[in-house]
């Protein structure tokens, strides 16, 4: 195992070391997950306020109708914005946050943003399960969106 | 038509509401918007400047572990195949440039990087997600497009056969 590791560039393993640092820890329990058809189906009749916390050009491109900006939460400046719009709103209400910029499993924001909301004290917080892409899995999927702003 | 499109401002659509227009999306064979921006060395970037070449567009963001995952392969294609007509570009969706520029950077990228937006992206047919690649012919024309994490071999194949 040793001899095979020597083998291995260094540089190699330093970009390995780079790649997992921006990858998610998948910490969201599945319990706090809701998935694009329940979350259309809830805007229809009782929306959630809903946060955005990926990038801002995803964002300004397309998003979930009511949805507030509040990202990117892989940075502390994201996290600021985040704890901003939280802070507004009460600790009971239902909130659901998103992103989709990359598969679920890669997503750099959404652990990010649900530890921290759950920090605040969230009780009916949920986080969208977005398996690959918002583009794949909500917009190509038919379910309400704002464009272009 | 892309920049009127930009400007209709917020639409809602959904739940088969067709009144709206939705995304343009952009197919095999159809043309890619044209666009010029200043690249991340300060040097201009031109589409159309690379016509006749086969050409990569590489949207990506350094935050983006599958974007940064395939950087080297395309690097490294730029190096082997820059010389018979391949050209990558890539298209940060970074919301700075210091943050596209460091990671392009640490990745010894090889080819010119713009910095992407909204209204480009929109023009894409909307970047709503990363990575996204495009593949474009030495007659301009889009080969194939792959929408999030693909195996580099897919992309090279396509390459190689573009190449010819």
């Amino acid at each position: 195992m040793r001899s095979s590791l020597l083998l291995i560039p260094p540089l190699l393993l330093i970009g390995a070391a780079a790649e997992s640092a921006i990858a998610a820890t998948d910490i969201i329990p599945a319990s706090a997950l809701i998935q694009p058809a329940q979350l259309a189906s809830e805007l229809k009749a009782a929306p959630p306020t809903i946060l955005q916390v990926g990038f801002s050009k995803l964002y300004q491109q397309a998003h979930i109708p009511g949805a507030i900006y509040a990202g990117p939460t892989n940075s502390e400046t994201g996290l600021t914005a985040l704890k901003a719009e939280a802070e507004k709103l009460s600790r009971d209400a239902a909130v659901v946050i998103y992103c989709g910029c990359c598969p679920w499993n890669r997503c750099p924001n959404m652990d990010a943003a649900y530890t921290t909301l759950k920090a605040m004290g969230f009780s009916r917080l949920k986080a969208l399960y977005i398996s690959d892409n918002f583009g794949q899995d909500w917009v190509d999927k038919g379910y309400p969106v704002v464009m272009g702003q | 038509m892309h920049r009127r499109r930009f400007l209709l401002g917020a639409v809602i659509v959904g739940f088969g509401n067709t009144s709206v227009q939705a995304l343009q999306k952009l197919t095999p064979g159809m043309v890619p918007p044209p666009f010029s921006r200043t690249g991340l060395d300060g040097k201009p970037v031109d589409l159309a400047a690379f016509k006749g070449k086969v050409v990569l567009i590489d949207f990506w963001a350094s935050w983006c572990a599958p974007c940064v995952i395939a950087i080297p392969h395309f690097r490294n294609w730029q190096a082997r195949w820059g010389g018979h007509g391949f050209q990558v570009i890539g298209i940060s969706m970074d919301d700075s440039a210091s943050e596209a520029r460091a990671t392009a950077t640490r990745l010894h990228v090889n080819y010119p990087v713009v910095m992407g937006d909204a209204k480009l992206a929109i023009g894409y047919g909307g970047i709503l997600g990363l990575p996204v690649e495009m593949l474009v012919d030495r007659d301009g024309r889009i080969v194939s497009i792959w929408h999030g994490e693909t195996p580099p071999v897919i992309i090279e194949n396509a390459v190689r056969a573009s190449l010819g």
